[in-house]
Order: structure tokens, then sequence, then C-alpha cells
């Protein structure tokens, strides 16, 4: 019984698995970028955006839906969005009472809504397929290669690593406490006290687990550097880049380029 | 005797399909105190995660002579105190006050009987001293204690302890001992310790492969060594 959800590597031997983890961190970064830099309504340019992803999906060989079906996880926080749909100005469709507020919905609204949809939902997908197709070390490593600050690195590898053991540790508190909240056996007498109280505890759970963190990241780093730690981890997978790793990103970042034009004609 | 425990043919898999119970069945009178042993991953703590319905698998489960079911899960948790191997889960409050009043507290109780029930309870595992100290500063010995308090408070049936002994040094091994033999309640309690088996329990349960292999006397038990070497364990 361990918590394991977020670890998404599939093992699969195709061209994308075997391109250099560099590669992969830059052109989905590109990609991004490129989603983010679309006008509203470029329709015709989402749309090539999204074949690069099917083809992207087809040759990592998971399968061309295998985005597709783990992107909804992430969809809900592209509501966060749902706002522009009445605060941009233009011609008003419809209008609704919400609370104390009347919204009214607007055309460029919706089209910015769509829009903004579209762009996460393309973005989060090829985030994915990088999780899926390069190590999370390997990762890593990249970023480091990339010059991203070692400072940087080194929290998302520590982040990544003890969130499983986190993860674990808040399901045991929680199954403990479930262990215990009993109910007397005569009726009329009502259990689980009030909501307050409850979140109290809960509250109580989440300090109890910030200082078992910091006292165990106390005894983690004496751990590092009982065994030579003195700055920055240390990798055993040399990343060369190859002729295939150069094309790729040369013809990657050209797709993006067109993109941007297509976008914007 | 009225049985306390009763469970029925028990299957349990987990998520990827490995079987962890595979068929179990045993039943437990008042008064009883046994020992449940048998290999790492022999279905112990899954066993125990069943008899307050925290997992559910196949089978039945009796408490009290009242079934389990998600309806009286609740009224279930009250009379099976189940304490958890690392104490550190079990203590999730700043104080100890406050962890072994959680179980009372939540069952609605009215504050001066909440008080007199912490007050019982730390008496009974002999840590009365330590009812405004901080959780997570106590020994270990002291935190297993205080988490047997923990349950001890919700004035259940059967203790169920998982480990109870492990990682204690010998004086704490020995408190534990002496506490577990004066507490006046039926208790099931897994471990890897032989020498307490031998000394605390008439009963012994052996498990290995999600099956019980063996029930009786824990004397004709620790004598069958053809049995113990069978399931990797070792006579004290």
């Amino acid at each position: 019984m361990h918590f394991d959800a977020f670890d998404r590597y599939h093992e699969t031997d195709s061209f994308i698995h075997r391109l250099d983890p560099r590669v992969k961190v830059v052109v989905t970064v590109a990609f991004i970028l490129s989603n983010a830099l679309l006008p509203d309504g470029a329709w015709i340019a989402s749309g090539l955006a999204w074949l690069v992803l099917l083809f992207a999906n087809i040759s990592s060989r998971l399968g061309i839906t295998f985005t597709l079906k783990r992107s909804f996880v992430a969809l809900p926080f592209a509501l966060v969005a749902i706002t522009v749909l009445f605060s941009v100005t233009g011609e008003p469709l419809a209008s609704l009472r919400f609370l104390i507020w009347d919204l009214t919905i607007t055309d460029v609204g919706i089209l910015r809504f769509v829009s903004i949809l579209i762009r996460s939902w393309l973005s989060v997908q090829m985030a994915i397929l990088l999780v899926a197709t390069a190590r999370f070390p390997d990762i890593i490593h990249a970023l480091e290669h990339l010059r991203v600050p070692s400072i940087l690195t080194t929290i998302i590898a520590f982040l990544y690593r003890y969130l499983f053991v986190l993860g674990d540790e808040v399901f045991r508190l929680m199954r403990a406490r479930e262990s215990r909240s009993a109910a007397l056996a005569v009726s009329g007498t009502r259990s689980g006290r009030s909501a307050v109280w409850q979140a109290k505890v809960a509250g109580h759970m989440a300090g109890q687990l910030f200082l078992r963190s910091y006292e165990r990241s106390d005894r983690v780093y004496n751990a590092m550097l009982a065994r030579g730690y003195a700055g920055h981890l240390e990798t055993i997978n040399p990343h060369e880049l190859r002729r295939r790793d150069y094309v790729t990103v040369a013809l990657a970042l050209l797709a993006m380029l067109f993109l941007q034009l297509v976008g914007r004609l | 005797m009225t049985n306390v425990l009763q469970v029925r043919d028990l299957h349990f898999s987990y998520h990827d399909g490995r079987p962890a119970l595979r068929g179990v069945s045993f039943t437990m009178c008042a008064g009883d105190k046994v020992a449940l042993v048998g290999p790492n991953g022999a279905g112990k703590s899954t066993l125990m995660l069943h008899l307050n319905g925290i997992l559910n698998g196949g089978g039945e489960v009796n408490v009290g002579g009242k079934r389990l079911t998600r309806d009286n899960l609740p009224v279930i948790r009250a009379m099976v105190g189940l304490v958890f191997q690392n104490p550190d889960d079990q203590l999730f409050s700043p104080t100890v006050f406050e962890d072994v009043a959680f179980g009372p507290l939540h069952m609605g109780l009215p504050m001066d009987e909440v008080e007199s029930r912490v007050r019982s309870a730390l008496e009974a595992v002999r840590m009365s001293g330590f009812r405004d100290r901080l959780s997570h500063h106590l020994s270990v010995g002291e935190k297993k204690r205080i988490a047997i308090a923990t349950v001890l408070s919700m004035e259940p049936q059967i203790l169920v302890l998982d480990e109870p002994s492990a990682g204690l040094d010998p004086r704490g091994r020995r408190t534990l001992i002496n506490l577990l033999r004066e507490l006046p309640i039926t208790m099931l309690v897994s471990t890897h310790d032989m020498k307490l088996v031998q000394e605390l329990f008439p009963r012994t349960i052996v498990m290995d492969e999600g099956q019980i292999v063996a029930d009786g006397k824990t004397r004709d038990i620790l004598e069958n060594e053809e049995l113990l070497t069978a399931h990797g364990l070792e006579k004290p």
C-alpha cells in the first residue's frame, strides 16, 4: 500500500525514449511557449499543434490516445480561466445572476475562454508525454545541463523523492485517525463533534506533518553530509547529444515557428 | 464464554492482485490473550486492518455479536482498539492529552467523562505525568504506551496491537510486557518476539501466506519445531 500515483514513466523502446532528455525538455517547453503565444481563435494553428502532439504520441509508441486519456486530470485547473467569460468586453450574449453579481457573457469572452482551454489542454498533454518518456532523474539532469540553477533542480529532485514518503505518511496518519473515529452504540449521542473541532484536528495533523518533515530534512541532510555531499547531486548517466537529437530540436523549433506564422496570418 | 471476535473465511487482495488473505477464520472469547505470529508478508497486519473495517475483503467479521457492516463501522471502531506498529502514525495531536482524548471526543462524550477516561487510560499505561507533554518529543517506548492509551480511552472490548515490542530497548520492552499482562482486556497481538509470546500468551495463531497454519496452545506450538521452521519462526 504505497502512494505511487504520480510515478508516470512508461518503459518502452521508441524514438522519443531514446532522445536525449535535454532535447525532450527543450522541445516540450518550446511547444508550451508556442501554444501560449498563439493569438485567440487561431484554430488552424491549434489544430496543427494538435497534429504535432499526435505525431509525438505515435513516435513514443505509447499509443495515439495515450496523453489524451491522462489529460483530463489537469482540466479542472483550466477552469480557473472561467472568469474571462465575463471579464472581457465585447458583444454581450447572455447574462446570469450569481449571488450578488450580474454576470454578462460576451462573444470575445467565449473566444478567449475556449482558446485558453485548448492551449492548456495541448500543453498539459505534451508535459504528460515528457514525464512518460523520460525518467525523472534524467529530466533533472537535463535541467542542470540547461543551466537551471542547481538550487532549483535540487529542490525539484527532493520534492519528487520525498513526495512519496510524505504521501505515505499522510495516508497512515489518516488511517490511524479513521481507526479511532468511533461512535457510541447508544443512539442519541452524535459522534464526530463539530466541523470546527474536526478542522482543528486536521490542522494539528498538518502541523505534525510539517514538524516531522522538518526534522526528517535535518536527518536526511546529515546523512547526505556523511556521504560527502558538497552542494550538487552527481549522476552516472552521461548524456551526449547525437545527430538525431540536433535534427529533432531543429525540426521541432521550425515547426513551432511555422505554427506561429500560421496563427498570425 | 461469549465470543468477542469471530472471523469467518476472510479473503482479501491488494490492488495489484496480490492475495494477502486466503480464507482466514478464528474466534476469540472474552478475556483471551492471543499472539499472532508469522513471517513478514504473512498477512498479519492486513488481517488486523480488517478487524475494524479499515480494509474490507470477502468474508465476515463479527465483533461482540455484531456483524461488521458499513453502517455500524463507527460503533465497531469503538469496540476494537487498533494500535498501529509505528506510534508516530497513531499520535497526530500536539499534546498527549489531545491524542488520548481524540477517541472519546469523537464519540461525543461530555467533557468530564472525557477527562476521566483520559486520566484512567494514562494511569493504565503508567504515563499519568505525561498529560501535557508534546507527543513527538517522547521516546519510542513512551510513544508506544501513549499509543495504547489512545485506544484504551475508548474503552474497547478488544485490543489489537501490531508488533508492540518492535524497536524497544530491554527496559521499554519489559515495561510493555508487564503492562500487557496486567491489562484486564481481550487482546490480539501480532509479534516476531517469540519470548514475549512464550511469556504472555496462552494461545498462539500462526499465519503464513495469507492463511492460518496453526492455532492452539502456545506451549504445543513452541514445542513443534517442524512447524516453526516451516514458517520461518524460531523457538525462543
